[in-house]
């Protein structure tokens, strides 16, 4: 295709799980200064494709050829010595460390006597931060940080060396566009001085940014490679998913019922202030804002977890008390929340029993759990939601990121709550799950339930909600109703004024 | 099924270009680790059954096994405490405690009122660990290593520092639990049986012992699912205290007479039965049937040490050598290697 020589090649790459062929004989060449997409649906194996070149995984067969050598990865140490930067779609930093020892862990300057050069350590990460344009520091605890910056973290790590080719696994998943802005300016930068990017992601705008070329998995198979220059949005899906798809949306012009939640002039602290808003049965209302806004925080008040300073609460009318979780569930509300990995899921818990945790008091017979009919929840979200995993016993931990937040909407969803709450609910799903996800919701509105969508994608709000509530800095700035709303009136409402403020 | 099998031949074809060497060696690696403590349990009764033909006849696995009903009981209620995510050292020296209540008791209020009077005061002080625990959230490791000295003094208190024995050691029917035989199996065996299967029931089958394995798997994520993690925790150290007043009244029955030191250093024979068995220390996993896998082999060492000859005081070196060989095949399980450079 290209006559330049790549910078790596992987070959007939297979592994194998129990009960899941991951990949089978698929290859992949990176050239220097390309950035390479590689897509497919969740679980297709994209990840674990990556993992095997970090050196996480050996693989069952095939190779690894780095400048025409083949090479045996044994370990990820071994993988950055090859220049080979792996950024994960799951964090894994050192939460007790700064900023400055995550970045440079395992290879701290030093100075006579093996004492740590701190100076020219925090020095030098500066200067990597400088050029992310982060408003935090080297010496920063990595804790206090959020899950964003977090993710700044770990693609400074990549420009700590001299790499060959940096592994982007969903970086975006959890950035503001602002951030986005600035990793992408990285990216270019990295392609400018001859690196290979390998770049993840579920989301086409992105792809079509800042790609190059496209390569396609599907269940663990090679589909092709297209240049992105040459190709549609149609043609990656038909090859990631081997059909096209129906975005348009359900026009459900069902009956809007009476007012199911209504919150007046809440505040809790200073995370957010004077919140008024109602959601009527059979409505889906948007929240959205920059990360930091205090919509997730209002979620988790609304849920039991926080106590609010002022304010009211009134569910069909009634004003209430949400004392905790337990409560909120039995007044009938659910919250599939923001981290799925922190806050959703029992990672070494089976499919199974995660799904069913909340309701799992309620699924007896006799003292007993009724494990035949959790097996049939399971059965029938898995077939609903596109569960791609080998049965119920699995442990969650072992699914792919996108068949994990599956997971945790189906846990929520299989309570029949009369108010749902979804906090950034397609985060890491993939363009066929995310419309079915999507269409899940309008379909749940017009059974008459009461959904309330907390997003930080712009398409995803519009698409789905009946009004729109922009906040900002803990403040309704503004409620839309669909007809009123455009892209740029909800971008005005949502920035206050321009500002990157670190969360 | 057939599927799985299938893929697995057609791994292993392709395997075969694979360097012989490096292929056999990872192979062994993964074994080693995934069944390290099946195997290495397997190699030591083959070499106790070497070295002395008595050790694997009928009246010693008996033995075995009966002696190991005390810990194996209070082993049963730490599997619950660990499953949550929590430690529990109190046992041994609440083990003590319980054993001298209830030997004093039995004189002044007579064993009908002494066995529930003593459950019940154990049962308090797993209560009170449950509370500091799990409601005010204070660290499992030193509040328990606070207990296990706080107890002790209580016992010492409470009996002035003399042993407890009981008057009339041949007139009274409560050597029962700890002495005699039913259908021709020794009684603490046949409670530990008892009690390991309600408890195993309880914990695989029932909402209570879901909610202990979310609650020890990932904390946040249990309250996020409406789930009462700290009245969960309670309930884990007032079950393991339970069992711990079990485990007295089975040897105060034995012994019909104690010192005050009784269960010292059991707490860490307990702690290392329930590691043997595969529960992890980070909590959410683990199970009541491995632990009495745990409990069996760890009698059966120690029983195959002394019939080897190895002096009775060797026993703790060795039961600290297991431990820590326990905890390294744990994680190397969790990784599929014996050594890895990654966490
Ligand atoms: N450690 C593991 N044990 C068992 N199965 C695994 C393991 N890791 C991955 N899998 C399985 O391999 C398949 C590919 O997973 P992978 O994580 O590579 O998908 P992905 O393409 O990255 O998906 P996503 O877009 O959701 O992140 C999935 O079916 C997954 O369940
Ligand atoms: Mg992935």
């Amino acid at each position: 295709m290209s006559t330049q020589k790549p910078a790596l090649r992987l070959e007939g790459i297979l592994k194998t799980f129990p009960g899941v062929r991951a990949l089978d004989n698929v290859s992949f060449s990176v050239i220097p200064g390309e950035v390479h997409a590689l897509m497919g649906e969740n679980g297709a194996g994209k990840s674990t494709l990556m993992k095997v070149l970090g050196g996480l995984y050996q693989p069952d067969d095939g190779q690894i050829i780095i400048d025409e050598q083949p090479v045996v990865m044994t370990s990820p140490l071994q993988a950055k010595s090859k220049g080979i930067v792996f950024i994960h779609q799951e964090l894994s930093l050192a939460e007790e460390l700064t900023v400055a020892e995550n970045i440079y862990l395992g290879e701290l300057p030093h100075k006579s006597f093996g004492r740590v050069d701190w100076k020219k350590l925090h020095a030098q990460t500066d200067s990597i931060l400088q050029r992310l344009k982060v408003g935090f520091n080297a010496k920063t605890r990595v804790g206090e940080l959020s899950i964003a910056n977090q993710q700044m973290v770990e693609i400074a790590r990549a420009l700590t060396v001299e790499a060959k080719a940096v592994i982007f696994d969903e970086p975006t998943a959890s950035l503001t566009d602002a951030e986005k802005v600035v990793l992408f300016d990285v990216i270019t930068d990295l392609k400018s001085h001859g690196v290979g990017i390998i770049y993840i992601s579920h989301r086409m705008e992105e792809i079509f940014k800042i790609t190059d070329r496209i390569s396609v998995l599907r269940d663990g198979q090679y589909r092709g490679t297209l240049n992105t220059a040459e190709t549609t949005d149609d043609e990656i899906t038909q090859l990631m998913i081997g059909r096209k798809l129906d975005l348009s949306r359900n026009a459900s012009h069902h009956e809007v019922g009476d007012v199911a939640l209504e919150v007046r002039e809440l505040s809790c602290g200073a995370l957010f202030k004077n919140i008024d808003f109602e959601v009527r049965r059979g409505e889906v209302v948007g929240f959205y804002g920059l990360v930091g806004a205090g919509r997730t925080e209002i979620a988790e008040t609304l849920f039991g977890l926080r106590e609010p300073t002022a304010g009211q609460i009134y569910l069909d009318g009634a004003e209430v008390t949400i004392h905790s979780p337990a409560d909120a569930i039995a007044k009938g509300i659910s919250l599939v929340p923001e981290d799925r990995k922190g806050q959703g899921l029992v990672l070494g818990m089976n499919c199974r029993d995660n799904m069913t945790l909340p309701q799992v008091e309620g699924l007896k017979f006799g003292p007993f759990v009724a494990e035949t009919d959790e097996v049939a929840i399971f059965d029938k979200y898995k077939e609903r939601l596109d569960i791609r995993t080998p049965g119920w016993k699995q442990t969650v931990g072992n699914l792919s990121g996108g068949n994990q937040q599956k997971i945790v909407i189906a846990k929520w969803l299989s309570m029949h709550p009369s108010i749902l709450i979804v906090d950034e609910p397609t985060r890491g799903i993939d363009v066929g799950s995310k419309s079915e996800i999507h269409n899940l919701i309008r379909e749940l509105a017009s059974q008459g339930y009461a959904v309330i969508v907390i997003s930080s994608e712009m398409p995803e709000v519009l698409h789905v909600s009946d009004r729109i509530i922009a906040m900002y800095s803990g403040e309704i700035m503004r409620t839309f109703t669909s007809d009123e709303v455009t892209e740029d009136n909800l971008i005005q409402a949502i920035s206050g004024i321009t500002s990157n403020r670190a969360a | 099924m057939s599927e799985l099998t299938q893929e697995k031949i057609g791994l292993k074809s392709r395997r075969r270009e694979q360097p012989v060497g490096r292929f056999s060696n990872l192979k062994l690696g993964e074994i080693l680790a995934r069944q390290g403590i099946l195997i290495a349990f397997a190699l030591f009764l083959i070499g106790f059954t070497i070295a002395n033909d008595r050790f694997l006849a009928p009246d010693n696995i008996m033995g075995v096994v009966r002696s190991s009903a005390i810990l194996g009981v209070m082993a049963l209620g730490v599997t619950f405490v660990v499953l949550s995510g929590n430690l529990d050292l109190s046992v041994g020296s609440m083990m003590s405690f319980s054993t001298i209540v209830v030997l004093d008791l039995h004189d002044k209020i007579g064993p009908v009122l002494a066995i529930p009077a003593m459950f019940a005061m154990t049962m308090c002080l797993g209560a009170l660990i449950g509370f500091l625990v799990g409601y005010l959230r204070l660290n499992s490791l030193i509040v328990t290593l606070g207990m296990l000295s706080a107890i002790h003094g209580l016992t010492l208190t409470y009996s002035g520092g003399k042993n407890m024995d009981i008057a009339d050691k041949e007139g009274t029917w409560f050597s029962v639990f700890g002495q005699s035989d039913l259908v021709g199996i020794p009684v603490p065996i046949l409670i530990f049986a008892l009690l390991a299967s309600t408890l195993g029931i309880l914990l695989a089958k029932t909402p209570y012992g879901r909610k202990v394995y979310a609650v020890g798997g990932n904390g946040l994520a249990a309250t996020f699912s409406g789930i009462n993690r700290s009245r969960v925790v309670f309930t884990c150290y007032v079950l393991s205290s339970f069992c711990v007043a079990t485990a007295g009244l089975l040897q105060a029955s034995r012994s019909l007479g104690s010192q005050n030191t009784v269960g010292q250093g059991l707490e860490l024979e307990v702690l290392a039965a329930v590691i043997l068995g595969g529960a992890s220390l980070m909590g959410g996993s683990g199970t009541i049937f491995k632990t009495v896998i745990g409990v069996l082999i760890l009698g059966f060492i120690q029983n195959g040490l002394l019939l080897v000859g190895l002096q009775f005081y060797a026993q703790y070196i060795v039961t600290w050598i297991i431990i820590i060989l326990a905890v390294w095949l744990d994680i190397a399980a969790k990784r599929g290697k014996l050594w890895s450079p990654i966490a």
